[in-house]
């Protein structure tokens, strides 16, 4: 197993870098197990991982239907926030970042994890007032939060237009400085190994087909790669819930599947140090340590399992940079690409028990579902290691839609489209 | 993507708002029927593929449209007015006309 210290990379830079082992193993699937985790993406690969090192259950299986982080967890715009309005999800998502805070550690594994704040623009006093409202909620739980005038946010990012004549002129913004960025790749490839070397098999290329029943109850599921058993069988499997469900009979679920778009610029010098937001559109940048602006908007708005988007967005996506730095027009458009979103009806995500016997689920992650990733896993593990949620999870029950108890952070109702 | 709009032709996806899944059934306004109520409002088909769904024409004549999608496509294979009732599309995924 490769471990990672000083010395090793001095020993391998002086072999030529031939000596260095796989990160994890590539074991064929056993018989039986008791958990299989199914999607192995940030939130499948950190639930093995918080299995294994939580709780002591280390036979478990992750079963990914294509190559490992191929999904998701490679395909977002990297950013790490906990400045929600209400509780239930403020609790949450801060006991990620302090899981985030700590990872690089955890796993022996750097991910980058960048501590440079996700500022919001506020473009309207009417909006400003709204940030100081839930900058106050954040402080009330202990979250860090600051509003900052336009002086402080011109010296921040000065490449910013805030001039009185720009088309949204910029009035204050939120900062919560403990927010950042983390590369994304190096999440998945950490907590694999982190699960791999406490016994995990990690299982690619091993599609679901089926699941194993013993009348209601899940005893297994059926794969490219033959019959796989289990006590418990847990889904982390993101914008492919609805299908995968369906494959368990259930074919309805508060949730709808939609492509978001992300896009990469060419590198250019430090331009921007903070994780921003625009106010007066949907519209998110940072830059990454190879210089490249990372970028995105909203959804293309419509169910689609295509993993790409339509121009129209393209277009928004730029014209709302273009607001904000005026002075970033000529700069190159390097990559684009789409993921699959799982977007509830109050976008707020599941983690529980069921919904059928010897099942577990874990999805609803709309297009926030990164920042989540250690605490998703943990709260996951927790959840199929005792058969109950941990408090940090018990809000996002799959009930709550119909029990009124609906966690809407935005305030939209149930239109997939508009969290 | 164009959406062929049968009162106006072929125009932009912009022109159109999305106003999802054409499979739901709005229970009767007086239905104190919760589950129905329920499914309504939270419960989606969420198919890969042929999808039956609701688009308005917003940017244009304004008329609801019953559009059968692919959503691993994009491929629009059918328009029609939403006023004859959504079921005529077909209840379920890919039974579109």
């Amino acid at each position: 197993m490769a471990e990672y210290s000083a010395f090793s990379l001095l020993k391998n830079a002086l072999n030529g870098n031939q000596d260095w082992k796989p990160a994890w193993r590539k074991p064929d699937p056993k018989a039986s197990y008791d958990v299989i985790v199914i999607g192995g993406g940030g939130h499948g690969l950190s639930t093995a991982y918080y299995l294994a090192k939580e709780h002591g259950i280390t036979n478990v299986a992750v079963l990914e239907k294509g190559w490992l982080g191929s999904g998701n967890v490679g395909r977002n715009t990297t950013a790490v926030r906990s400045n929600y309005l209400l509780p239930q999800n403020t609790r949450f998502y801060e006991h990620s970042m302090k899981l985030w805070e700590n990872l690089s550690h955890d796993l022996n594994y750097n991910v980058m994890f960048s501590q440079r704040g996700c500022l919001n623009l506020a473009h309207t006093p009417a909006q400003l007032d709204d940030y100081a409202r839930r900058g106050n909620a954040m402080r009330h739980l202990g979250v860090d939060a600051e509003l900052m005038s336009v002086k402080e946010i011109k010296r921040l990012v000065p490449a910013l237009d805030v001039s009185g004549s720009a088309r949204f002129p910029i009035l204050g913004g939120l900062m919560q400085p403990r927010a950042g960025t983390a590369r994304h790749d190096a999440v998945a490839w950490g907590y694999a190994r982190g699960a791999d070397r406490r016994g995990v098999d990690i299982i690619e290329n091993c599609e679901v087909t089926g699941f194993l029943r013993d009348g209601d109850r899940i005893t297994g599921v059926t794969t490219t790669r033959g019959d796989i058993r289990a006590k418990k069988v847990a889904l982390a499997v993101a914008g492919s819930t609805g299908q995968v469900m369906q494959l368990a009979g259930i074919s309805h679920m508060p949730i709808e599947s939609h492509v978001l778009q992300a896009f990469v610029s060419e590198s250019l010098k430090p331009i921007i140090g903070t994780v921003l937001t625009f106010g007066m559109g949907h519209f998110y940048i940072s830059q990454s340590d190879k210089g490249g602006l990372v970028y995105g908007g909203d959804l293309d708005g419509y169910n689609s399992y295509a993993q790409r988007g339509s121009l129209p967005v393209v277009d928004e996506v730029m014209s709302e940079m273009l607001a904000l730095f005026p002075g970033l027009a000529r700069v190159r458009m390097l990559r684009s690409w789409g993921g699959l979103c799982d977007m509830t009806m109050d976008g707020s995500p599941i983690i529980t028990t069921g919904p059928l016997p010897g099942m577990y689920l874990n999805c609803g992650w709309c297009y926030g579902g990164f920042k989540a990733t250690p605490a998703s896993g943990w709260c996951f593990a927790w959840t199929i290691a005792k058969d109950e949620p941990h408090e940090f999870n018990a809000p996002f029950t799959l009930d709550r839609f119909y029990r009124g108890l609906i966690i809407d952070d935005k305030g939209q109702g149930a239109t997939p489209r508009l969290h | 993507m164009l959406i062929t709009c049968p009162y106006c032709g072929p125009r932009d996806v912009i022109e159109f708002t999305y106003q999802g899944d054409g499979n739901r059934e709005r229970p009767q306004p007086a239905s104190q029927d919760l589950d129905a109520w329920n499914a309504y409002v939270y419960d989606r088909l969420n198919p890969a593929g042929d999808h039956n769904e609701i688009w308005q024409h917003s940017g244009g004549c304004r008329a609801h449209l019953r559009v059968v999608r692919n959503t691993l496509t994009h491929e629009i294979l059918s328009t029609a007015f939403a006023r004859g009732g959504h079921k005529s599309a077909g209840h379920k995924a890919g039974g579109h006309q």
